[in-house]
């Protein structure tokens, strides 16, 4: 493929990788940047893919690396106390009771399944996930939005497994806490 | 015995590592008796294909180390 052409069909996937940088950053400006670096690198690499979808699956793959940058990037400077982190786990912990039993049991979901062909769907799980604390949000984020392995997020956000698993499980609890007032509630 | 907020723990823990035969076992357990950790096993596991989904959604394409579990 020319460089033209790839730009050309690259351009239709550009509204998708920004919306998916932008939920994992939560900076317009660092989110834009990212895709607009990882498309570049398609293009001019034009002449390697045989077709647009590998192309895409291309940018993609670099996307996520640039994100992972990213993240390393932030990593480093200092954290102070966040507020949100302590104010989720609050929430988690009021649900139980000093024996750790649920002081109301979580109801059930009633075919849940469904609700992932219903486009208004995705807004309150974006928006849910957006409504996280940081850290739990972006590790919830690499896990299932990326789907990378877990030791692969330690090590890419030094930190360590038990760490990692105290912000999934956060992040899930807030995360059903979220859908269960917002989506699941309503219906 | 297992409390709520053990179970919770092991049932995401379950999604990212492999348990020990004991933590299954009492999971397992505390699961037989306890519908609200019923319930969390079932949207846990709803938001792990739902992340899934949503790439699909999206029409992303998955990464290569991508679903691997």
């Amino acid at each position: 493929m020319t460089p033209n052409e790839l730009s050309l069909q690259l351009a239709g996937l550009r509204p998708r990788l920004l919306r998916f940088a932008r939920l994992q950053l939560r900076d317009d400006g660092a989110a834009e940047d990212a895709v607009q670096e990882a498309l570049l690198a398609a293009v001019e690499n034009a002449r390697n893919f045989e077709g647009a979808s590998a192309a895409a699956t291309w940018v993609f793959a670099i996307l996520k690396n640039k994100l992972i940058d990213e993240f390393r990037r932030r990593g480093r400077t200092p954290v102070v106390a966040a507020d949100d982190e302590v104010a989720l786990e609050i929430l988690l912990e009021e649900q139980f009771d000093a024996r750790g039993h649920w002081r109301e049991p979580p109801p059930a979901w009633s075919d849940p399944a469904a609700s992932l062909e219903q486009t208004r769907f995705w807004e309150v799980f974006e928006a849910c996930i957006s409504g996280l604390a940081e850290r739990p949000a972006r590790v919830f984020g690499m896990r299932e939005l990326l789907g990378m392995e877990t030791e692969e997020i330690c090590k890419e956000l030094g930190i360590s497994a038990s760490n990692c698993w105290v912000l999934l499980h956060r992040a899930r609890l807030g995360l059903r806490d979220c859908l269960s007032r917002r989506w699941f509630g309503e219906n | 015995m297992l409390s709520c907020k053990d179970s919770t723990e092991l049932i995401s823990q379950g999604m990212d590592r492999r348990l020990s035969l004991s933590e299954r076992m009492g999971l397992r357990l505390h699961l037989l008796i306890c519908r609200g950790c019923r319930a969390t096993e079932q949207q846990l596991g709803f938001l792990h294909d739902a992340g899934a989904a949503w790439r699909q959604h999206h029409d992303l394409p998955s990464t290569q180390q991508g679903d691997s579990k």
